[in-house]
């Protein structure tokens, strides 16, 4: 049987025609692109292509404010880091709550250095409060840095209202995009966004390619220094298969944004109707009003979230959990506490995540295989009886020592 | 993923003795939902022998926490309660040919939930209050509580300390920021506000007064005799081998032969004897020792 892949928010597939257009540049085009001669204007040449489609991609209005990096931290440590380098006078950064850890363990680690920082809470269903983020909006904040859509639930943000809110009062503001990018139309000419991180692993292209989008203007700190290149905002060599590799996936992002917001939005609502209806106590976390169209979190309550990865892993369907056991802390997602989801649930957290290979009998595959497998861990479970939880499970299975 | 056993994921995907256990007379429930695992344990005992005659779980957790449970089914299933005791956290690890270090304390679980069975029927009652912190040192599974409580009872104040007492830092370095961040914040608490913190105790020892040859033995041995309790907890021990001016030589035996951790080991050692004897000495294996120039 073949292997069903619904973990694309943690990594997708290179497209086949992704691999095509990067592999001459290991062999026929193997130049610096900093070379004088011929083998390096080659080389030059394409990453000026590249940075273009890229550009094309978020709507950028120049392409020199496209900036490679090698991953989506780099991109954002880059950008934090400069913020706060660009503007000595100021010690303050707002994020929230539900960030990525390339995000929070940064900003964990500035606080300990003794800058402050505002983390944004969320409500049950992953949104942000405005009025408290308007309310933080005050002279010392160096930078706001808030993702554009969450990458376990899929939970949009309403980014460039926020960045719209930070520049009234001359605020910078950063957006970790690695979740969007590829699956959300951007034209970032159009906000005021400052800076923009992305990944490229996450729409096709390989790993180890990322993007800072930086707002000509917009104050700047580099992260590494010791060499011109990317305008000597990022130096180091530039690793150009990669780089010619993101440009594709950037063309091939733009060509599939109606697919990916159309059929992939079908099968993933089709796949959360399919399991919902034969699951009970079971629910979609998030908020099911503005979410990205490939993304879906269910929480299964009573059972595990490793274990259920396990049985699907076995039946060569691969997704993802929140639970504490996948990723060896004792607490499951902060994402899911940060939303107020119950231990009961927020330990049963499954993400399937969709692509543009993802095909409607590979739904039905996966919607035909969760249910016996959630019935299958519920019957092992202590807070559960034949057909529904025991009454009261906090309290019916209280241990005696935790 | 994790890299588990073919016995763990044999005893996940087909547990043996799941389900609940009409007929128990000794139930021990242990975890919680709050950590992701929580496990009942159901025994029947036949009153006149002790004898453990049939043993289910039932288990809310991940893949090993499922297969720690069903191992400790099969392992009691037979025993006496007196023999069940003595089963340790290790026995179930080892039944299922070893677990990740992360996941140790599903065995760990699965022993509690034993104790917590035989007390329940013998109608004792559990006082225990285990708990568990996240976990710092990933090599040998040591977690913050652990250090933290170590730290405070010992008064330690560097991260070799630390190594030496509890393992956590001797193996790939990485959590070593997270060990600074514990002595860091139970130094803080021993300074209390208001307080200045000791200074530094220099490096190089003080001079101190010429040891004659019978009383730095003594002293050696004495430090000798003060790590041994920690090295046989670790079911190893160490023995005195030769001294030879500042070269003192060792026999590390039992588990410490060969384990990766002998350099922490004998660098904990040292820098006792260098406080005990006053002199900068260097504790090496027997091995190093030169080959005799005896006469």
């Amino acid at each position: 049987m073949n292997p069903i892949y619904l973990d694309n928010n943690a990594t997708t597939r290179v497209d086949p025609e992704v691999v095509a257009a990067m592999l001459p540049f290991f062999t026929e085009h193997f130049g610096n692109p900093s070379s004088i001669h011929a083998f390096g204007s080659q080389v030059g040449k394409a990453l000026k292509e590249a940075r273009q489609k890229m550009q094309a991609l978020l709507g950028a209005e120049h392409d020199t404010e496209i900036i490679f990096t090698s991953c989506g931290t780099e991109s954002d440590t880059t950008a934090i880091l400069s913020a706060l380098r660009a503007q000595p006078e100021k010690n303050t950064i707002i994020t929230t709550v539900v960030e990525h850890p390339a995000i929070l363990s940064l900003c964990d680690w500035l606080e300990k250095e003794g800058y402050i920082v505002h983390r944004l809470r969320v409500d049950r269903k992953g949104r942000l409060d405005l009025d408290e983020y308007r309310s933080l909006l005050v002279n010392n904040v160096a930078l706001v840095t808030v993702m554009w859509a969450n990458n376990e639930t899929g939970t949009i943000f309403p980014v460039e209202t926020m960045a719209e809110m930070a520049a009234a009062k001359g605020i910078m503001f950063h957006t970790d995009a690695v979740q969007a990018v590829g699956k959300l139309p951007i034209d970032l000419k159009a906000t005021k966004i400052d800076m923009l991180s992305l990944s490229g692993h996450k729409l096709h292209a390989p790993k180890g390619i990322g993007v800072l989008y930086l707002r000509r203007g917009c104050r700047f700190r580099p992260l590494l220094r010791g060499g011109h290149q990317e305008r000597g905002r990022r130096a180091g060599t530039e690793n150009a298969p990669s780089i010619v590799a993101l440009g594709k996936a950037a063309e091939l992002a733009i060509e599939h944004m109606h697919h990916e917001n159309t059929e992939v939005r079908r099968l993933r609502d089709r796949l959360e109707q399919g399991i919902l209806s034969q699951v009970t106590h079971a629910f979609i976390t998030g908020d099911t009003a503005s979410r990205l169209p490939n993304t879906s979190n269910i929480a299964f309550e009573y059972v595990e979230g490793e274990s259920i990865l396990l049985l699907l892993n076995k039946q060569g369907i691969a997704a993802s959990s929140g639970s504490a056991c996948t990723s060896g802390s004792l607490e499951p997602s902060h994402v899911m506490r940060a939303m107020g989801i119950p231990y009961t649930a927020a330990h049963g957290t499954i993400r399937f995540s969709l692509s543009r290979y993802t095909t409607e009998e590979e739904i039905d595959r996966v919607i035909a295989a969760v249910p016996p497998i959630i019935a299958q861990l519920r019957e092992l479970s202590p807070y559960w009886n034949e057909n529904g939880p025991v009454e009261n499970p906090e309290r019916a299975f209280a241990p005696a020592y935790a | 993923m994790w890299e588990y056993s073919e016995k763990v994921r044999e005893y996940f995907f087909n547990p043996r003795n799941s389900g609940p256990l009409e007929e128990a007379n000794g139930v021990g429930d242990v975890g919680s939902i709050q950590c992701g695992d929580a496990l009942r344990l159901m025994l029947k005992v036949n009153p006149d022998t002790e004898v453990i005659e049939e043993a289910r779980f039932q288990t809310f957790g991940c893949g090993s926490a499922i297969a720690s449970s069903s191992a400790l089914t099969e392992i009691v299933k037979g025993m006496t309660l007196d023999e069940a005791l003595k089963v340790s956290n290790q026995n179930i690890a080892d039944y299922l040919d070893g677990l990740p270090p992360e996941k140790m304390h599903c065995s760990v679980m699965g022993r509690e939930a034993l104790h917590a069975a035989i007390a329940n029927y013998r109608g004792e009652t559990q006082t225990d209050a285990h708990e568990e912190g996240a976990l710092v040192c990933k090599c040998f599974a040591v977690d913050a509580l652990l250090i933290e409580d170590v730290v405070r009872a010992n008064n330690l104040n560097t991260v070799e300390e630390v190594t030496f007492y509890t393992k956590a830092g001797g193996g790939c370095a990485s959590c070593h920021e997270g060990i600074e961040e514990i002595l860091a914040k139970v130094k803080g608490e021993r300074s209390g506000p208001g307080e200045v913190s000791p200074p530094m105790k220099p490096i190089a020892p003080r001079a101190a007064p010429k040891l004659t040859l019978v009383e730095r033995i003594r002293r050696i041995e004495a430090v000798l005799a003060s790590v041994r309790p920690m090295l046989v907890r670790d079911h190893g021990d160490v023995e005195l081998v030769e001294v030879q001016g500042r070269n003192i030589y060792v026999h590390l035996k039992g588990s410490c032969a060969g384990c990766m951790m002998e350099a922490a080991t004998l660098g904990g050692i040292q820098q006792k004897m260098i406080e005990s004897l006053g002199e900068l000495v260097q504790v090496l294996p027997a091995s190093y020792m030169p080959a005799e120039t005896s006469c």
